[in-house]
């Protein structure tokens, strides 16, 4: 988190996106957005709108998308609100990226249950990939961060990839889901565990085993 | 109105008050970063924890928290002083152990509870936050790795100023505050977040390293860069101010003042007048006070003498010159330097009726010919706050950039003759209407025109309340134009009378915006400070002093009567302007009637009475009736606001601001 950064406002990036505005798609969608909030409080649509422009952004350019200053400022102005509030907002939230970013976004869990589980592993594999935190590497493929808890503690390690969680990893399994979207495919999103169908306990309950079948009451067992 | 106990003492406090409150008017010292009494409450530095009872069994932030009825509070308990070591201890984490180069030194909030409030020690041992430094304009400096992330400046840009453009980036420990893109701070009060910093992440960009606040004589002045007159503390030491800081008057300007008044003292050192000058052969030639005096001696003006009084002037130098030219025979005194001529018959009518505090609670303003930002910048805070409690303003005029909202009706001056209908029915509807009358307003008839207004819509009427209400305003922007007008420095015509009487003699009594080509035929005597208008026109410079050096009483636009002292000598041979005035008075063969500034402030007082009682002059609330029409384009008088006077001309620092902030040049960095 400590290296996030705005990508500076320069001249080129100016040229690029200083004429921005809505797809005719996503021009209906941000009346639609900010229509859910009541008048004079369209401000609170800024987080949507944000979100909207970045993919937008990555549609633009085949990445997961980002916010250049620019595109914040047409934000800023279609809400009739100070950029300094929008960039406020981009910069609290991790989920805006505030600077280019490849076309996946790997980003890689740490916190205590997956690294009890091998994220590092993970992490290790991602490296030996050619990914590096904070960049993207030279195909524009990829980008890394580690994160802290993405709540998937139960199916831990895991790492997120653009909108898509991808859970009980390995370095194997991660070989293959990353192999996958690099040819252009859709690999199954959720647990990467063969025969494991969300996060239920892998090889069967171990508790409350006579509620598998039917609702049984255990009030008169306590 | 909730009765608490504070430390074991019962009291009630008024209805809404925080626990903070509470325990602040039973005496005891809060320790805050984040709160302050003027901006939004925040709750984000934790330091202000108390325990309370009723409540969950931890320390609660006293700022964010409403006093209740049969609350026990306690601020000396164990719990408490480990909840504040606890949050210091915190604070210090990321804090630099830097005061030694740091100018907060000596007046830091962090420096002075961690001494009273920390522990004694540290036990950190990790490495500390570092935080690049953020441009901020040429008026603060910052060095944000000192920052403890109060927020107040955002809140303050924000709240007070009207301009969004700080902002807290990022989050957590990573949180930065800037501007945005790192672009100056571009408003008038910018500089009033170096005040508000409780630590030294942002200080004073002119004042940095020049001194300690401990080595400073501070002296209680009033500020003369608007028609205000802000409570100022003059801080110098030896013979130089070195900053002026606002001091806390809820009735004028609150805890804010301009950067213009904060910063054009470093002009006080430039461009002065520290000798006599003599014209000689078409040349300004430096001379003694002897050679001034006796080549004044030979004028002999008689009868044929008039003085012009500039904008900064305290009233004891107006009412000497006065004495003086009245000794001479002459009651040629003009103070309205640009020529205007409204009329001054009834003071109440170029007054500021409702008062600088008045003005907050009016519900419906129109603003006619004044850019209240740049002219009166505390009055722009006041009508901010106005209108957040729902007050409408129409303005007329060309457009500026308002912190308020507000609807332009037009530039021209007729639009008072023929109101749109929704703004007189805002204005009838209302039950504290006010009308500002700004400088470009006051001319072409336009006082009348407005003063037929305030009758036609009642701008003084008697409220529900019981409290009398007078809305009809004029704002000022001289700080000497209410005492000046008191001590009678007003012609009919204006300063074209003075013109069309031909006076042998002008004395120019710091009059800077005359425009002189029109006094060709009279030797000006130029009584003032700085080098800059009225003594390129003069044939005979006496140097006096600025506001600084001579203690003085002021009037500011709302007919509030101030005193001054005197925070240090002035330069070189320059004198005080009223011992100037006494020895022309000698040189010219009359007596004035004082040997001293005791004496003459006595006989000022007992000319003007109101002169000697500090606090608003009473100038009753009967206003003329007014009427006539008024026509024509309004164009306001400051086009810059960084160069309104003499003594900000000469300042590097309000230079460098008209040129980066106004005119948009690039930052000269000396190249290393």
């Amino acid at each position: 988190m400590a290296d996030r950064y705005i990508e500076p406002d320069t001249p080129e990036l100016r040229a690029r996106w200083g004429n921005f505005a809505w797809t005719e798609a996503n021009a209906a969608k941000a009346k639609e957005i900010v229509a859910r909030y009541p008048e004079g409080r369209q401000r609170s649509a800024v987080m949507p709108l944000l979100d909207l422009a970045q993919r937008q952004v990555g549609a633009e350019e085949n990445t997961q998308g980002w916010l250049p200053i620019p595109v914040m400022e047409y934000v800023a102005a279609q809400l009739d609100m100070p950029i300094i509030r929008v960039v406020e907002v981009a910069t609290f939230y991790t989920m805006y990226n505030i600077a280019p970013i490849g076309r996946f976004h790997v980003q890689v869990c740490g916190t205590t249950p997956c690294m009890l589980r091998g994220s590092d592993e993970i992490m290790a594999r991602c490296k030996a990939r050619g990914m590096k935190t904070g960049h993207i590497t030279e195909d524009g493929l990829w980008s890394l961060t580690e994160v802290e808890c993405m709540g998937n503690c139960s199916s831990a390690p895991m790492v997120q990839i653009n909108d898509d969680n991808y859970e009980d990893l390995t370095a194997e399994r991660l070989d293959v889901v990353l192999d996958a979207l690099a040819r252009g495919e859709t690999p199954k999103a959720g647990t990467q565990e063969p025969g494991r169908h969300t996060v239920e306990p892998v090889g069967g309950p171990t508790t409350l085993t006579a509620m598998v079948t039917e609702n049984h009451d255990y009030r008169g067992e306590w | 109105m909730p009765k608490v106990t504070v430390d074991g003492v019962e009291l009630e406090v008024p209805a809404g008050a925080t626990v903070l409150q509470a325990c602040e008017l039973a005496g005891k010292e809060i320790p805050r970063f984040c709160y302050h009494e003027r901006l939004s409450i925040a709750g984000n530095c934790r330091m202000c924890l108390v325990e309370v009872k009723p409540g969950p069994p931890k320390p609660q932030a006293s700022c964010a928290l409403p006093a209740g009825e049969g609350q026990e509070i306690r601020t000396d308990s164990e719990m408490v002083k480990k909840a504040r070591e606890g949050v210091m201890e915190f604070l210090l984490i990321n804090h630099p152990l830097d005061c030694p180069i740091c100018d907060q030194g000596g007046e830091c909030d962090l420096q002075d509870q961690s001494v009273a409030y920390g522990r004694g020690g540290s036990r950190y041992h990790e490495h500390k936050r570092a935080v690049t430094e953020k441009n901020m304009g040429p008026l603060i400096k910052t060095t944000m790795t000192r920052c403890i992330h109060c927020t107040r400046c955002v809140r303050f840009s924000e709240e007070i100023a009207g301009v969004d453009e700080i902002g807290a980036f990022y989050r957590g420990e990573t949180m930065q505050i800037s501007t945005y893109l790192e672009q100056a701070a571009k408003h008038e009060m910018s500089a009033n977040v170096i005040d508000l910093c409780p630590v030294g992440a942002l200080t004073s960009r002119p004042y940095a390293f020049e001194a300690r606040p401990w080595e400073l004589k501070k002296t209680l002045g009033i500020d003369v860069s608007d028609a205000i007159g802000a409570n100022i503390r003059i801080d110098s030491r030896g013979r130089e101010v070195l900053r002026v800081l606002p001091r806390v008057n809820d009735d004028v300007n609150e805890e804010w003042i301009s950067d213009k008044a904060r910063y054009m003292v470093d002009g006080l050192v430039k461009r002065r007048l520290d000798k006599p000058y003599l014209r000689r052969d078409g040349k300004l030639v430096a001379a003694t006070w002897n050679e001034a005096f006796e080549a004044i001696a030979t004028l002999k003006p008689g009868k044929s003498i008039a003085a012009v009084a500039g904008d900064m002037l305290d009233c004891e130098t107006m009412f000497a010159a006065k004495k003086l030219v009245g000794a001479l025979g002459s009651d040629l005194l003009e103070g309205r330097q640009t020529g205007m001529d409204y009329d001054t018959s009834s003071l109440a009518a170029v007054n500021f009726n409702s008062t600088l505090s008045g003005i907050e609670t009016a519900d419906a303003i129109l603003i006619v010919g004044s850019n209240v930002r740049v002219e009166a910048p505390l009055v722009n805070v006041r009508l901010r706050k106005a209108v957040k409690r729902g007050a409408k303003v129409f303005l007329i005029g060309p457009k500026w950039e308002t912190t308020f909202g507000g609807e332009f009706l037009g530039d021209d001056l007729s639009v008072l003759g023929n109101l749109p209908a929704h703004v007189s029915e805002a204005l009838k509807g209302a039950t504290r209407p006010a009308i500002i009358v700004g400088g470009a307003g006051l001319g072409r008839g336009g006082l009348e025109a407005s003063l037929a207004l305030a009758s036609e819509f009642k701008l003084v009427r008697d409220l529900e309340d019981g409290t009398k209400w007078n809305g009809f305003n004029v704002l000022h922007m001289a700080a000497s134009r209410m005492g000046g007008l008191m001590l009678g420095y007003a012609q009919k015509g204006g300063i074209a009378d003075l013109v069309a009487a031909k006076p042998k003699v002008l004395l120019s009594l710091g009059a800077d915006e005359v425009d002189y080509t029109r006094f060709a035929d009279s030797m000006i005597v130029y009584i003032g400070h700085h080098g800059d208008k009225g003594a390129h026109a003069a044939d005979v410079i006496l140097p006096a002093s600025a506001y600084t050096e001579k203690a003085g009483t002021y009037v500011n636009t709302e007919g509030r009567v101030q005193w001054a002292d005197k925070a240090v000598f002035a330069p070189g041979d320059a004198r005080e302007d009223w011992t100037i005035l006494r020895a022309l008075a000698d040189a010219f063969g009359v007596s004035v009637g004082f040997d001293s500034f005791e004496e003459l402030r006595a006989a000022m007082i007992s000319e003007v009475p109101a002169l000697g009682i500090e606090g608003l002059a009473d100038y009753g609330s009967d206003l003329p009736a007014g009427g006539g029409s008024a026509a024509g384009q309004i164009a306001y008088p400051v086009k810059d606001f960084y160069m309104t006077n003499p003594i900000a001309r000469a300042s590097a620092t309000m230079q460098q601001c008209s040129a980066e902030l106004l005119h948009g040049e690039e930052i000269a960095e000396a190249a290393e």
